[in-house]
């Protein structure tokens, strides 16, 4: 388990992490997204003692990293985003050394070879890491936080460098870790947040821009009704018409889609359906639709939303704030 | 501590640090050796061990370059500093892998000994006294290129800077004659490294000479602790 309160840190003037807390649970996988920059990997070096806060507190199982550093690393296994490799060594020799480092107590061959199966290096434990790959790299980097199985995995960017078959398969490693540990999972790739995780923090230059479940998350920002349609005919005369139903907020024409086809985004006031609406038009006017359906706004829209300050606030990340106070 | 001893004694074989300094630490020392004793026809082996100073104050800089220079280039130090280790237990077994590469190579003495002994009689206690003051010598002198090598990334630069360290220290007794202050002068020779190595060489060894060179090794440590406690709370 990780609780975090009011962690801060500032570099100078400089504030990198500014007053973030949560807390993980044991069998909780959490999301770190933010773009590059934003205070992902300083918060995460700041739970794993590698540096200190300015103020606030992280509990690893209860234990301050600061008072007791010894103890509360023992618990955590952590890839950073550049993981701690050494080049000259085989991946066999390395993972040895780990295991001495941490001093794990867990029979050694049988621990090693299955950190080792779980992450799939067992056929190239012999090569030197300099020659392996990037991907194998990375995971050679996992199966080092995996070494004396920590309860708490803190993962900096574990999929980068990975091809999408090997970015699967860790993420469902990662799902599968997550069911008896504490997980922090950070990136910038949504998609893989959204596959793995059950809770979501969007750091923005370094304070929490929105804390809540993944479902959620998608949940609040679209409540617009937005639609994309696909018609074909005279593309201002489309427009206009369709400017006129009813409760619409906003239409516009994206692109040619066919000779003569133009996609139409359409958005609505809320409580208005204009599905109905929209038909009687085309078929008055004897045009032709030929698909309609609704724009979800995705979690990369949240993202870019978030990010980009077009202010949407949720209530979520309000509340979240609110509970800080 | 243990495991960071035995991949940093393993790295300087796998970087060929460890033959290197052997090779260059050997014939030096072989050189000397031949012209100091072989070639005046005597047992006596002062001005070998005399020379080792010098030698030494180029050579373990090689030997400690790496040690945590590396680390922080290849961004392996993350690893180890987030590691459920001590930070003594880190600069401790980084310490002690170089001082038992070191050890390896000043033994070769003893070996001259041997072959001195086939022509005229050995002094075996002076020569285990000498082994011993340059061993001694060798915990200070790491301890010093061990923190330079906290200071910097760059290998390059930690050997140029400990060299001109261990020069600077080598010269303290230089510096010595131009201090008028009575006192200050004698304060800064008792620092001297030089002065109490050199009394070992002609058969004076005394438990002070034990306690200053422990000392400074310990305190060069400390230090390099402090630079890694530091850097955490920057």
């Amino acid at each position: 388990m990780i609780e975090v309160r009011n962690l801060t840190k500032h570099y100078g003037d400089k504030h990198a992490v500014n007053d973030i807390s949560f807390t993980v649970e044991d069998g909780e996988i959490l999301g770190f997204l933010g773009p590059n920059g934003a205070g992902k990997s300083t918060t995460m070096n700041m739970l794993t003692g590698y540096i200190s806060s300015t103020s606030g507190q992280a509990l690893i199982n209860g234990v301050d990293i600061l008072e007791d550093p010894i103890k509360a690393k023992s618990f955590i296994g952590y890839l950073p985003e550049l993981p701690p490799l050494y080049l000259d060594m085989t991946v066999k020799g390395y993972l040895n050394y780990i295991y001495d480092l941490k001093k794990c107590k867990l029979p050694r061959r049988a621990h090693l070879r299955e950190v080792m199966d779980l992450t799939q290096i067992t056929e190239v434990q012999g090569r030197l890491i300099k020659n392996l790959s990037k991907g194998y790299k990375q995971r050679v980097g996992l199966a080092q936080a995996l070494i004396g199985n920590p309860p708490v995995l803190i993962l900096d960017e574990p999929t980068v460098g990975m091809d999408p078959r090997q970015i699967q398969e860790i993420l469902m490693l990662i799902k599968k870790l997550g069911k008896n540990h504490s997980v922090i999972l950070s990136s910038h790739i949504l998609s893989e947040i959204q596959a793995t995780c059950d809770r979501i923090i969007i750091i923005n230059h370094g304070v929490v821009a929105a804390h809540d479940t993944t479902d959620n998350l998608a949940k609040n920002v679209s409540t617009d009704h937005r639609i994309i349609a696909r018609i074909e005919g005279p593309r201002q005369e489309i427009v206009k018409a369709l400017r006129n139903i009813a409760g619409i907020r906003y239409c516009r024409a994206d692109m040619e889609r066919e000779p003569g086809v133009f996609e139409y985004e359409l958005e609505a006031a809320p409580g208005y359906d204009i599905r109905r609406a929209l038909f009687d038009i085309v078929c008055e006017n004897h045009w032709y639709l030929l698909s309609l359906g609704s724009a979800e706004m995705t979690l990369e829209d949240v993202f870019l939303k978030i990010t980009m300050g077009e202010g949407i606030v949720l209530d979520s990340a309000q509340t979240a704030k609110g509970g800080k106070a | 501590m243990g495991a960071i001893y035995r991949r940093e004694l393993g790295a300087y074989f796998t970087s060929s640090i460890a033959y290197i300094f052997l090779a260059a630490f050997w014939m030096l020392s072989g050189w000397f050796f031949f012209a100091g004793s072989l070639s005046q026809g005597t047992t006596d082996m002062s001005y070998m061990f005399q020379s080792m100073f010098s030698i030494l104050v180029f050579l373990i800089p090689i030997l400690t370059m790496r040690l945590f220079s590396e680390e922080k280039k290849q961004k392996t130090e993350q690893g180890l500093l987030t590691a459920p280790v001590s930070l003594g237990e880190i600069v401790f077994g980084k310490y002690f892998s170089a001082l038992t590469l070191y050890t390896i190579g000043i033994l070769m003495p003893f070996v001259y000994g041997l072959i001195l002994s086939a022509f005229g009689q050995v002094e075996w206690g002076i020569l285990f006294a000498n082994f011993l003051a340059l061993f001694l010598l060798g915990t200070a002198f790491i301890a010093v290129g061990t923190l330079i090598s906290a200071l910097t990334e760059n290998q390059v630069a930690a050997a140029v800077l400990g060299i001109a360290a261990l020069l600077v220290i080598q010269m303290i007794d230089s510096l010595v004659s131009y201090i008028n202050i009575t006192w200050l002068a004698d304060a800064v020779k008792s620092l001297s490294f030089w002065t109490r190595y050199y009394a070992v060489t002609c058969g004076l060894f005394n438990v002070s000479t034990v306690i200053f060179y422990l000392s400074a090794a310990f305190i060069f440590n400390y230090l390099t602790i402090r630079v890694f406690e530091r850097r955490r709370w920057s």
